[in-house]
């Protein structure tokens, strides 16, 4: 029974600690976003609160809060209120089977750093992005909106499609590794990261990405021009910042999931390794840092796509490529050619 | 009976599957339906993962939460006849009450057959995945009804392409 106790606490206290982090993440992510975009687009950005505007995400919170709660006549009450939640906790749980960094010593107590480990860890990653769909199907349908539906059906549509080749391309380092648990694909990268055997899985690995987070290029549930605000046109006060909240962190969450597959994890060179395994989770940091930015540029630079253009490219050049690439790297996984062991 | 924690998480899921199976056959709006069909099969889920079948816990979510039950709101969404209808029988309920009651006979008999005071059943050795996709691909295991069921969904694949090409 102590046992368990403590293993409770433990993952209590991990569990707490990881929701505060994307919390912090998610609101210094608006402040990145905001700053590095008017950078790009010759303007100052927000720097009036604190230095450097440091203490505007806190100033933008106090204010939602504080803004009037509207639910529009029409709408489905329980289920109106109840999407805004179902879209922050798929965000909220994604990376509790992922790796954060080794093993580390807190207070003499040895402990890794991550929330749970399970071996079928890339699993998990799918269900609950799969989950993730019906906070914004939900929002569009209980609004009583036209706008707000049409944008919930385009959202749902966008994120099933996209959802296959995601899946194929999370298929190919499965296959390379041999292992769904997500330990072990971050240990297969000490040396060599995995996108240089898989390039294309890779690639459409953050394609996907940037669709399942509805970011620009992919944007089209919250089209302005032609469905004003999508699926949240008639959200207000903290229901509409909970779904900007989604977002940010889910943009956190695959970017911490591309670094884990892809990119090595909390590993670059053995340096993990320092300050007693403490360099791990910020070596994580800064790959996502990146990961962010690389978000941020895009939604500057990219146009948005039309929307018969977005589902052909998802299913009929996305999809193909990405099954070609699963049936290739499950022929060369058996093979084992001496040339494919050399890369 | 002992009170573990794991038997109140069982208690807590057979409540989630149960509520979420009554709701769904009791609420007459449909979209509200389509809802508790959801929490059932999360509850499934959750009986998963209590019996150590992480696996099967992942893929019940990826796929009848993740996929199926989406495809059935979206069906709901986007029919909005279906939300005006308040009866919630139609004239074809004693066939339907008919296969049921068929269906939980035959699958009762058969849990109790097989499984009646020989619970609980020991925890699988060795890694569950491995043994499961080795099942899979053993001629002696699964391989004939695993390839079955891939030609049966290869099939419907097809039919479905060319339902909607025409």
């Amino acid at each position: 029974m102590i046992d368990f106790l403590t293993l409770t606490i433990e993952a209590a206290i991990k569990a707490a600690l990881m929701i505060l982090s994307l919390l912090t993440g998610f609101a210094y992510t608006t402040l990145l976003e905001r700053r590095f975009i008017a950078r790009i687009q010759q303007r100052v950005g927000p720097n009036r609160a604190g230095p450097w505007g440091l203490l505007q995400p806190a100033a933008d919170g106090i204010k939602v809060i504080f803004k009037e709660d509207i639910i529009p006549n029409g709408a489905d009450k329980v289920i109106f209120t109840l999407a805004p939640a179902l879209t922050a906790i798929p965000a909220l749980i994604i990376l509790a089977v992922v790796p954060l960094g080794g093993d580390v010593n807190v207070f003499g107590y040895r402990t890794s750093l991550a929330l749970t480990s399970t071996n079928v860890g890339v699993l998990y990653i799918l269900a609950v992005t799969s989950i993730s769909v019906y906070g914004i199907t939900l929002a569009g349908w209980s609004s009583a909106n036209k706008y707000a539906m049409l944008g919930g059906l385009r959202s749902t549509a966008q994120m099933i499609s996209y959802e296959l080749a995601m899946g194929l391309s999370i298929l190919a380092p499965v296959m390379v590794v041999g292992s769904m648990s997500l330990a072990d694909i971050i240990d297969a990268q000490k040396n060599v990261w995995l996108v240089v055997y898989q390039p294309i899985a890779g690639l459409i690995f953050i394609i996907t990405m940037y669709a399942e987070t509805n970011r620009a290029p992919f944007d089209l549930p919250e089209a302005e021009q032609e469905l004003t605000a999508g699926f949240h046109t008639e959200y207000s006060g903290m229901k509409f910042a909970a779904f900007y909240m989604a977002e940010y962190m889910k943009m956190i969450g695959v970017s911490v999931i591309a670094a884990t597959l892809f990119f090595g994890g909390y590993r670059l060179f053995g340096l993990e390794n320092l300050l007693g395994g403490w360099m791990g989770p910020v070596i994580l940091i800064g790959k996502v840092m990146l990961s962010l930015l690389l978000f941020v540029w895009i939604r500057a630079t990219l146009p948005r796509f039309r929307y018969d253009r977005l589902m052909d490219f998802g299913w009929k050049v996305l999809l193909p490529i990405a099954l070609a690439n699963a049936a290739i790297t499950a022929v060369l996984v058996v093979l084992d050619p001496w040339w494919y062991r050399l890369i | 009976m002992t009170i573990t924690p794991i038997t109140i998480a069982f208690f807590i899921m057979a409540a989630f599957t149960l509520g979420g199976s009554l709701g769904v056959v009791t609420n007459r709006n449909l979209f509200h339906a389509a809802l508790y069909l959801v929490l059932a099969l999360f509850g499934v889920a959750g009986l998963f993962v209590l019996l150590e079948a992480p696996f099967l816990a992942a893929v019940q979510v990826l796929v009848y939460v993740g996929a199926i039950a989406v495809l059935i709101t979206i069906t709901i969404m986007v029919t909005r006849r279906i939300m005006g209808v308040t009866e919630s029988v139609n004239r074809q309920w004693p066939l339907a009450a008919g296969v049921s009651a068929i269906m939980a006979i035959t699958l009762g008999f058969v849990v109790l057959d097989r499984f009646a005071g020989k619970l609980p059943v020991a925890a699988v050795p060795g890694d569950n995945i491995v043994r499961l996709g080795e099942a899979l691909v053993n001629y002696d295991a699964y391989l004939v009804p695993f390839e079955v069921a891939s030609v049966l969904l290869l099939a419907a694949m097809i039919g479905a392409i060319v339902v909607a090409r025409e």
